[in-house]
């Protein structure tokens, strides 16, 4: 159960996608995202889909890696489609129980939906499958300096999230040793309501939440001994400079945004399935 | 030259109740007097809560001395102003590998240091490299810390306080998490440090087979120093060590067992190999 959730977690190959500034990657999972919610016909969805399959294929990513990130949704999944199928009025009925009916624009709906929040998951595992935490809070930190004018901490928040990155699979596998130890000790994690469920979690909280405040204390301490004292006057190993194919990369984004918005206005021209 | 240099140090942790009130000082330093030239390996060994980490975090100005002056490489620690460069020439290695790696990916956490320092790119990538050659990790400079064992995370640590260029480390029980593999890579590594680039070591330590290769042995007992010496001269004193609560070696232990019963053999035998070779020679000369 843990174990599924892959933001967070780098895959290591050596692809184009993997050596791209993780600038471009950042504003290529916004322009992505964005056009999820720009189109509105199954051409753009087909356009969608075509272009995350082309980047999925460049990633050297396994297929499997993308879709681990889906379980963790599919809760939130269902809700959203349900409703959507249930609740859309529209003109022709297809399908009627009871008082639930379920009408073509309902389908419709629903479809879009599902495929829009699929895709946002595995839009953005790409992103994180391909790119360090540490990269991923470089190209934070670059494209967010100028708040630094503003007194917003970013160098710090950028930290603050790399670290936590960097702990996100520790303390994954602590509370799977803590459940097993108290499973051990004869706690029940499965059974009764919500209520009693939520209830049992307190003696997985409790020592995972000492042992993170432990974990906390120590690694200030060792990043203190390395000399660690904010942004200022720090150098970077790896300091971001945009490459030919960086540049070749925001041209083919350009050229994805423009097909999505000339699909958008066509749409509301020429009425598209 | 001397690398460290510490008087009558004393450092007290305050015991609250629960009301937050001080309920007692404890000491956990008590006066200690410490030299360590240039180039030493010195162990110091001790039991648990006999003062000997509280000592170590003293040694790059984590601690400050409550009363009493440490000074490294010639800089008294409580010298605000100094504070970066004594915590660059006496780097601190830490008990538990997961805490103190900040990196994702190998490289990148040997890099953590000199980037902190200020270093220029080129020569951050130049450090990191030959950080992770002088532990024997390069081969893992793209792999995630999460994928390597006790041993190799202690190694990539040491890297990275290597990659800082200190005169001297300071290893707080390093070897406290790992199996008996692990340890021994650790040990080797350290010791190649040592002898190859010369670095000053400081090794906390309560496995008395890590200190064997020491030039000094220091004993900590209730935040005092209470034995010094050579491996030799501090493994002969067999008795007081357990009245310590230490252990000594096996292969000592049995020398100075053999010894008790009647055995002319001589004091502060350290390894297997000296004792067989000590027994060997009893033999041929009955």
């Amino acid at each position: 159960m843990l174990k599924d959730i892959t933001l967070g977690q780098y895959y290591p190959a050596d692809s184009i996608l993997h050596k791209l500034d993780p600038r471009v990657k950042l504003v290529a999972t916004l322009i992505f995202i964005a056009s999820l919610f720009l189109v509105k016909s199954w051409v753009g969805y087909g356009i969608v889909t075509v272009f995350l399959f082309f980047v999925i294929r460049l990633s050297k990513v396994p297929f499997s890696f993308m879709i681990r990130g889906l379980k963790a949704i599919i809760i939130l999944l269902l809700i959203t489609v349900g409703f959507n199928l249930f609740l859309t009025p529209g003109d022709r009925v297809l399908v009627q129980v009871w008082k639930l009916k379920i009408t073509d624009q309902g389908l419709r709906t629903a479809l879009f939906m599902a495929i829009r929040l699929i895709y946002l998951i595995i839009g953005s595992s790409v992103m994180t499958l391909t790119t360090t935490p540490n990269d991923l809070t470089d190209g934070m930190e670059r494209l967010l300096s100028p708040l630094k004018k503003l007194r917003v901490p970013v160098h710090e928040v950028a930290m603050i999230m790399s670290i936590a990155l960097r702990f996100i699979p520790i303390l994954m596998e602590e509370t799977d040793k803590i459940m097993k130890a108290q499973i051990a000790r004869g706690a029940d994690f499965d059974s009764g309501n919500l209520v009693k469920k939520a209830k049992s979690l307190v003696p997985l909280l409790v020592p995972l939440f000492i042992s993170a405040f432990r974990r906390a204390n120590d690694l200030a301490m060792a990043m203190e001994a390395r000399c660690y004292h904010g942004g200022e006057g720090r150098t970077k190993m790896k300091p971001l400079c945009y490459k030919g194919r960086d540049r070749k990369a925001y041209g083919v984004l350009l050229l994805y945004l423009a097909v999505i918005i000339g699909i958008r206005i066509l749409g509301s021209y020429v009425p598209l399935i | 030259m001397k690398m460290i240099q510490a008087e009558q140090v004393i450092y007290e942790y305050a015991r609250y109740d629960e009301e937050g009130n001080v309920a007692e000082m404890k000491r956990a330093v008590d006066g200690v007097d410490l030299d360590v030239q240039k180039g030493d390996f010195v162990a110091i060994l001790g039991h648990n809560g006999s003062g000997k980490s509280t000592l170590a975090k003293h040694l790059n100005a984590i601690l400050l001395p409550r009363e009493g002056t440490v000074w490294v490489d010639g800089k008294d620690t409580k010298d605000a102003d100094k504070l970066w460069e004594i915590r660059q020439s006496a780097g601190m290695v830490f008990q538990n590998p997961d805490n103190q790696i900040i990196g994702t990916i190998v490289e990148e956490d040997v890099g953590f240091g000199p980037e902190n320092m200020g270093v220029p790119t080129g020569e951050i990538w130049e450090r990191v490299e030959e950080s992770l050659r002088a532990v024997n990790m390069l081969k893992y400079r793209h792999h995630s810390p999460n994928k390597l064992s006790g041993g190799q995370k202690q190694r990539v640590a040491i890297a990275g306080v290597v990659a800082m260029h200190p005169k001297c480390i300071v290893l707080d029980e390093p070897t406290a998490m790992l199996d008996p593999n692990g340890r021994k890579e650790v040990i080797r590594a350290v010791r190649a440090l040592n002898q190859v680039e010369d670095i000053t070591v400081i090794l906390i330590t309560h496995y008395m087979e890590e200190v064997i290769h020491a030039d000094r042995v220091i004993v900590m007992d209730q935040g005092k120093i209470v034995m010094q010496g050579t491996p030799r001269e501090i493994f002969s004193r067999v008795e007081e060590l357990k009245a310590y609560r230490l252990d000594v070696p096996q292969a000592t232990l049995l020398a100075y067992e053999l010894q008790k019963a009647g055995l002319p053999l001589p004091d502060g035998i350290l390894s297997r190999e000296e004792l067989v070779e000590e027994l060997c020679r009893l033999k041929q000369n009955s």
